[in-house]
């Protein structure tokens, strides 16, 4: 009875399934729930903690319920952080990159799926292997040539660096994409007298949108959560990112439990927030590049 | 795409067409790109093969050869041929990196890939549909949350939930397991499984996402066949679940395996290696002996062997999907 309220669109099945009778199903439901749980219960410690006083921290320890809302270790964070300018910095270094690796991916992915240009076999290839590298291989080179050239410890040098990593993946994706882009579309632009640069435009473009929007919401997740790179680049207040600040304020003094958690909460909303906007089209996205 | 219905046109306009001879030179032209390399789509590589030389080609040689240099980052490098390679051969927190690796990729492939593989077609095949597909996305969000956060972000909170006097020993102590409370980063013991389980937290929800998501690809039918059967669920999860979603498995313990070499900013937030090199990793090493110890020659070899390290792996990954895939089709 109950199982045909919850599940009506089966009720034509008539084979007992023993997830659909008493206990078991139960059963199954509490594991997962706990799974469930168990991994949001740092977040909960952590929320709870970022708007405890410290009186109240030295007192009960990390478990104990506040006596009161404490907003001071947020304040706390917000001012020695500069978080603002962090902000600001992550925004305009992930914005950057997003867009600007969307172009590249798109521009080589044309002469690789469109162009078919000789040897792309062997340049897809290479770009996969890119995409691969630890970064510890390029960084000391790349940091080098950064202090050379005047770009050390400024937003823009990451914006280059990220702009070419992310769109290594961009092209083997897309380039994938595109050449299986239909033919007839392609010869009747060009038959109407259309170049190529006018057919990427126009033709090519409108029919992978959808697909770069997916990537530029990856390029743009995925710059925000960088750190390697931005740690060995970015050194100072005006140019570090969200993660940077907090990662650069642990274990200083000013730093009390609070305040620590504050500032983890602060540094995680943006993320958590970006992802509750575009979550259907990043796992729509997930799925995408899942199956090759 | 209303384009296509133009593209049954040509045939019919080309002999309509005033001169011949123009629409001849275009139609071969419009077959072009159909074929192999106009010339001028190299063109459209060069904005993005210049910046590929810039920051990855030329960089990745320019390390390679330091690996055989001694050099501190200023003045020139020094050629000392393999003598970095033998030193690597000869460092003790060379070994115990890379051998925390294998570590790694337990933490970050194999126990999520399993977990993940067990939670997924436990929330797709019953929770789904034995209670509502809201609750099943529901729990996925949940178990998924901790891979949208920086994972430095995570690093630093699970640092402060694992101090001395932390969250976790305060749980311990609540409890009754007083007497388990330790400095779980902070002992050389405990260190390493310490990290190895974070890391199982932050990387679990990728493969139930993308598992969950391959298992709406498979045929219900299958499974209603196999219930009808008589199959229990453990069967139709060995039999049918397991084999249909192999070429994602593939995915992700291969996308999982590469970030788990790669490993560095949950080290670099936890414990930046220590206590005594328990849990440090080749990228933090790396690192380290970069920008701490000011020799890049010796840097640039771990590097090195890193990179050369993910390139077999993956070509080892890809040569057994290609071997499983045509036993597939033998069968």
């Amino acid at each position: 009875m109950a199982d045909a309220v919850l599940a009506p669109q089966r009720t034509v099945r008539a084979a007992p399934d023993r997830h659909r009778r008493g206990a078991a199903r139960w059963l199954v439901l509490a594991a997962v729930a706990l799974v469930a749980v168990l991994t949001l219960v740092p977040f909960a410690i952590m929320v709870l903690n970022a708007f405890k006083s410290p009186s109240d921290y030295s007192n009960g320890g990390p478990l104990s319920w506040p006596s009161g809302l404490y907003t001071d270790g947020l304040v706390n964070y917000w001012r020695t952080s500069q978080y603002p300018l962090k902000l600001w910095n992550s925004v305009v270094i992930s914005g950057s990159v997003a867009v600007a690796a969307v172009v590249v991916s798109l521009l080589n992915a044309y002469a690789i799926g469109i162009g078919r240009v000789r040897g792309r076999m062997s340049i897809v290839a290479l770009f996969l292997l890119a995409n691969m590298l630890p970064q510890e291989t390029i960084v000391y080179p790349l940091y080098y040539a950064a202090k050379q050239l005047g770009l050390y410890n400024t937003r823009l040098s990451v914006i280059i660096i990220f702009t070419v990593v992310q769109s290594a993946f961009g092209t083997y994706l897309l380039a994938s994409v595109l050449g299986t882009f239909p033919k007839a579309l392609l010869e009747a632009a060009a038959l109407d007298g259309a170049g190529h640069w006018k057919i990427l435009w126009r033709i090519v473009f409108p029919n992978v949108r959808p697909t770069l929007s997916v990537l530029l919401i990856f390029f743009f997740v995925w710059t925000w959560n960088e750190f390697f790179i931005p740690l060995v680049m970015l050194v100072d207040n005006s140019t570090q990112t969200v993660p940077l600040a907090l990662a650069a304020l642990q274990g200083d003094r000013l730093m009390d439990a609070p305040t620590t958690n504050a500032g983890a909460l602060v540094s995680l909303l943006p993320a958590v927030a970006f992802f509750l906007v575009f979550q259907r089209t990043l796992t729509r996205g997930v799925t995408a590049g899942a199956v090759k | 795409m209303p384009a296509t219905t133009t593209s049954a046109a040509p045939g019919a306009q080309v002999p309509a067409h005033p001169t011949a001879a123009p629409a001849a030179a275009r139609r071969r032209r419009s077959r072009h790109p159909a074929r192999t390399g106009g010339l001028v789509y190299w063109l459209y590589l060069l904005p993005g093969g210049a910046l590929f030389a810039a920051v990855i080609g030329g960089p990745f040689v320019a390390s390679v050869y330091l690996s055989f240099t001694k050099w501190s980052g200023v003045g020139d490098p020094r050629w000392v041929g393999l003598a970095n390679y033998d030193r690597l051969v000869h460092d003790e927190i060379f070994w115990t990196s890379f051998k925390n690796t294998v570590a790694m990729v337990v933490a970050m492939v194999v126990v999520p890939t399993l977990l993940g593989l067990l939670i997924a077609a436990v929330l797709f095949d019953g929770v789904g549909r034995s209670f509502h597909p809201r609750v099943a996305s529901g729990l996925r969000a949940a178990i998924y949350l901790p891979q949208v956060l920086p994972v430095v972000v995570a690093g630093i909170v699970w640092g402060w939930i694992l101090r001395p006097d932390g969250a976790a020993n305060a749980v311990l102590d609540a409890v009754g397991l007083g007497a388990l409370t330790q400095d779980w980063l902070g002992s050389p013991g405990t260190a390493l499984p310490t990290v190895m389980l974070v890391m199982i937290w932050v990387q679990i929800g990728y493969p139930v996402v993308i598992f969950m998501a391959a298992l709406q690809r498979v045929d219900p039918e299958l499974y209603e066949a196999a219930e009808l059967d008589g199959a229990g669920w453990l069967l139709r999860f060995r039999h049918i679940t397991v084999p249909q979603i192999r070429p994602e498995t593939f995915v992700v313990t291969l996308t999982c395996t590469i970030a788990a070499l790669k490993v560095f900013a949950p080290v670099y937030a936890l414990t930046r290696g220590g206590p005594d090199n328990v849990t440090n990793v080749p990228s933090y090493f790396a690192y380290y002996t970069f920008f701490k110890k000011l020799n890049v020659g010796y840097g640039s070899a771990i590097a090195t062997v890193l990179t050369l390290l993910i390139v077999l792996v993956t070509l080892a990954f890809l040569r057994l999907q290609r071997a499983s895939e045509q036993a597939e089709e033998g069968n």
